[in-house]
């Protein structure tokens, strides 16, 4: 709640250049999956360094199955998830979990919602029960049902309303999908949510909260066997659902149209460049695809080194600021952005120009061995740093296993971003940085009068 | 621009629990040349990491150079020695080693990790970075101008706004009430020399904190650590700063910006860490304002009223002065209603002090948290650090669940009073109705 804060963001603004997949390679823990016979499946990863666990559970559903007029009923669901049951009543969940010196949260994507609590190991049952429970147990009333909407159009205030290039970012994504749901912001437009009810919650939570939709992951210290039969005992009771609606989404048409949408803001003090190519995720790409695409934004937009940076920040001396991200954890396309803040006295549209440059010159030429070199090492070691924390460890799990992933996948990471060839990110390039796949978003400062007499 | 780097923000908080202070051991190391430091030895992972602190941050900044601190910082890793930035960047890179530096007001932190087959190649470049940053013009142009674009933009961003106001109202007059990135007017002055004396100054050894976490024997990290700090002079040469308390209480300022909700930024008095109630005062803050789910502010303001997203507030404490800080965003037409709803409750808790039940199910959760703080090695390694610049003793980790059950509910409620009993200062950043300045002239 209070921290969901945190979380949520991700589904917002995403990571940059992270391996979304990446995890474990030779030195990492021997990683247990299994399923149970009312379709839950169960991860388990182990760490004995310290005596905690991280225990998640996540639905394979988020803002993107929502019904149309509906926006933000996923996110509203997550936050109503800690209002109770008839066995455990309102916050009952959350004092056991402060009582025993726990850490819970959850979050809200386009293609996932997670529920998570860290707490010591010895006290994994009694999360499970919990968290059993709740899977179909939920309750509601208005009384607490109407104040939560009032702190969901507050938190969309906080990450949109007062934040001008969140408001860019929006709209980018509104103009970038023609057809996909991706196009709604995960916390929902506001004039949707200001209707969201009671009904609408717990019909949708009806809809989609079954062990046969859900992924528990539980890293840390605990052992796969012993793990197993605590979940068989507790979410191995809850019954199959036997009527989950299947997850297909409307797809994207070919892009046949370059876009571009202005936001003038009287707060945009800097005015920002933004564009997003729609691009294949992993579970959307040929083989070996999203990895190169991964590599591309590590070269063209990661660090001072990178194409972006060194070319507008450093020799152009053009912006303040550029850089790249891709985003390969998606259940449908993906998209890869590019950026930056022009330095005082340059347009934006000389920006723009000399990043056109920029990537037309990678389509055209590629990246040198030395580039490729560099990009493999840093997501590679990225892997084995993952290991040191073993939140992130069950987050990169969860997240692969609910957006067409598998726990191969994540273990293979390493080796296919070894495998990528200075060819291959040559091609997912010029196939992908088409300009007439995306959508490049200017945000400037609002100067109109009208603008003057708000401020 | 937007980056996020940590998905899940663990609490500051880190207490002991028996079991978890058994599971790991703190050495105490004196390296060849002479350097302390505090090592944790875990075997499990093939990498090694360091955390570090010098004293002296933004308080040494002159205040027409305010920003001198942090944009040395920035300046770093842009080049050292013989490597250029590009070069510099490129040994970093080659190699996947992360080093961090931020400027705090007290100290300079740093971080550093590297994989075991690269801990030598890290350690010299930290080395570089720490003896010979070379601030060569382009870079530091290059630099300055993206700390002046991140200057502008706050000037139209609520959060800043509230935040840098209350600061400026509390230490008017005192190198803590200014922002540490600078100001508009006092970052295009700092120069190249500047920086260097600020690098002359603080970066020695005789103020150094270092701990490392890793695959890594006693003697080996004595000499990792002499090839990073060992070269550095024997002792630094600080300004020293005033102690200060904070003014303006019973003060709120409104600034106007056109934004649809309005951001409010409270504190008041705080305590020092090495006050013999601090332990009574940060169990009685978390019952009123810590980050869980379960706080009196947190329940009364969104769980009930739904008037935010969030609220909380925490204990801050300087080597020179002491804060209770907190902060809400909340729509304008309720703002009024929400600051109410948290005077309210800081009043009761200065009055009345926490119940037993609430101490009882505060000290529970303090205790028991502890493990969920030290489960990364950059977590321990940073929280080591944090117990040497606050002086706890290496036995700390196995002390702190005795000093919180030693707690009593008279001392809660002592506490209590002398902690909230002074009023806030309150500022709001937005077009809250009905609300405006008030208590002194602005």
């Amino acid at each position: 709640m209070l921290s969901r804060t945190n979380l949520t963001l991700i589904a917002l603004v995403t990571v940059i250049a992270t391996p979304s997949l990446a995890v474990a390679q030779q030195r990492g823990p021997e990683v247990a999956d299994f399923t149970l016979a009312n379709g839950l499946e169960l991860v388990v990863i182990p760490d004995h360094r310290a005596p905690v666990v991280t225990h998640m559970i996540w639905y394979k559903v988020g803002a993107a199955d929502e019904t149309p007029g509906k926006s933000g009923l996923a996110h509203f669901l997550e936050h109503l998830m800690f209002k109770g049951t008839a066995k455990n009543p309102t916050g009952k969940f959350s004092q056991v979990v402060a009582r025993i010196g726990g850490q819970e949260n959850a979050f809200t994507s386009q293609d996932y919602t997670g529920y998570y609590q860290r707490v010591p190991s010895d006290q994994l049952k009694t999360v499970m029960e919990f968290e059993a429970d709740r899977m179909t147990g939920l309750q509601l009333t208005d009384d607490v049902v109407l104040p939560e909407r009032n702190v969901i159009l507050e938190e969309q205030n906080q990450r949109i309303g007062n934040n001008p290039r969140a408001r860019l970012g929006e709209q980018i994504d509104a103009a970038l999908y023609l057809n996909n749901p991706y196009g709604k912001p995960v916390i929902g437009w506001r004039h949707e949510m200001e209707e969201l009810s009671r009904d609408d919650a717990i019909g949708f939570y009806r809809r989609f909260y079954a062990p046969n939709n859900a992924v528990v992951v539980i890293a840390g210290d605990v052992d796969p066997a012993k793990a197993r039969a605590l979940v068989e005992e507790t979410y191995g009771k809850v019954p199959r659902h036997n009527n989950l609606p299947p997850r297909i989404r409307a797809q994207e048409p070919p892009p046949v149209a370059a876009r571009s949408l202005t936001l003038a803001d009287a707060r945009a003090e800097i005015p920002t460049l933004q564009r997003e190519y729609l691009v294949p995720s992993f579970a959307t790409s040929k083989r070996g695809e999203s990895m190169a695409l991964e590599v591309l934004a590590h070269i063209l937009g990661s660090g001072s080194n990178s194409r972006l940076y060194r070319g507008l920040v450093v020799d152009k001396q053009v912006a303040v600021a550029a850089n790249a991200w891709y985003d390969a954890s998606t259940l449908d396309l993906s998209k890869f952005a590019i950026g930056g803040s022009p330095r005082p006295g340059v347009t934006l549209t000389q920006l723009e120009a000399e990043t056109d440059a920029i990537v037309v010159e990678v389509i055209a030429k590629g990246v040198t061995a030395e580039e490729l070199e560099r990009a493999k090492t840093r997501l590679i070691a990225d892997a084995v740093y993952a290991l040191d924390n073993q939140a992130s460890m069950a987050r990169w799990y969860g997240t692969a296993l609910t957006t067409g992933a598998s726990v191969n996948d994540v273990k293979n990471w390493p080796d296919r971003i070894r495998a990528v060839t200075a060819e291959q990110v040559q091609d997912a390039a010029r196939q992908w940085l088409d300009k007439r796949r995306s959508v490049t978003g200017y945000l400037v400062k609002d100067v109109s009068p009208q603008a003057e007499k708000r401020s | 621009m937007i980056r996020v780097l940590s998905i899940f923000f663990a609490a500051a908080a880190a207490i002991a629990s028996a079991n978890t202070a058994s599971a790991m051991t703190i050495e105490k190391i004196v390296s060849p040349a002479g350097i302390e430091a505090w090592l944790v030895r875990e075997k499990a992972l093939p990498l090694v990491t360091l955390n570090y602190a010098f004293h002296g941050g933004t308080t040494q900044d002159d205040a027409e150079k305010a920003g001198t601190a942090n944009l040395a910082a920035a300046l770093l890793d842009e080049g050292a020695g013989d490597l250029d930035g590009k070069a510099f960047h490129e040994r970093v890179e080659n190699h996947a080693i992360e080093l961090g530096f931020q400027v705090g007001r007290d100290y300079i932190h740093g971080s550093l990790r590297a994989l075991n087959e690269h801990r030598d190649e890290a350690f010299d470049l930290l080395r570089l970075a720490l003896t010979s940053p070379r601030f060569d013009a382009d870079a530091i142009d290059r630099l300055r101008g993206q700390t002046m674009a991140t200057l502008q933009r706050d000037t139209t961003n609520p959060n800043d706004l509230a935040s840098r106001r209350w600061w400026q109202t509390a230490f008017p007059d005192h190198p803590y009430g200014r922002e540490g990135k600078g100001t508009l007017e006092s970052v295009p002055r700092i120069t190249a020399a500047d920086m260097r004396e600020y690098v002359r100054r603080v970066f020695a050894r005789n103020e150094l904190k270092v701990s490392i976490v890793g695959d890594v024997d006693a003697k080996t990290a004595g000499m990792l650590i002499d090839r990073a700090f060992g070269a550095l002079p024997a002792k630094n040469d600080l300004k020293p700063i005033a102690n200060a308390t904070p003014s303006g209480l019973g003060r709120r300022i409104v600034i106007n910006v056109d934004v649809p909700q309005a951001v409010v930024t409270f504190g008041g008095q705080g305590i020092a860490r090495q006050d013999p109630e601090f332990m009574a005062a940060y169990i009685v803050n978390h019952i009123l304002g810590g980050g869980s789910f379960s706080s009196r502010l947190y329940r009364e303001v969104r769980e009930k009223r739904g008037l935010a997203y969030g609220v909380s507030d925490s204990l801050v404490w300087f080597r020179r002065a002491a804060v209770m800080l907190g902060g809400t965003a909340t729509r304008a037409d309720r703002t009024a209603d929400a600051l109410a709803v948290i005077e309210q409750e800081v009043k009761r808790m200065a009055e009345e002090g926490p119940t037993p039940d609430e101490l009882a199910a505060a000290k529970s959760f303090l205790k028991g948290s502890y493990a969920l703080s030290l489960d990364t090695s950059g977590k321990i390694a940073a929280q080591l650090t944090q117990i040497q610049i606050d002086d706890l003793g290496i036995d700390y980790v196995q002390r702190r669940s005795a000093l919180i059950d030693a707690v009593t509910i008279e001392d809660a409620k002592r506490v209590a009073k002398r902690l909230y009993g002074g009023g806030l200062l309150v500022t709001i950043a937005g077009k809250p109705k009905g609300l405006t300045s008030s208590g002194a002239t602005e």
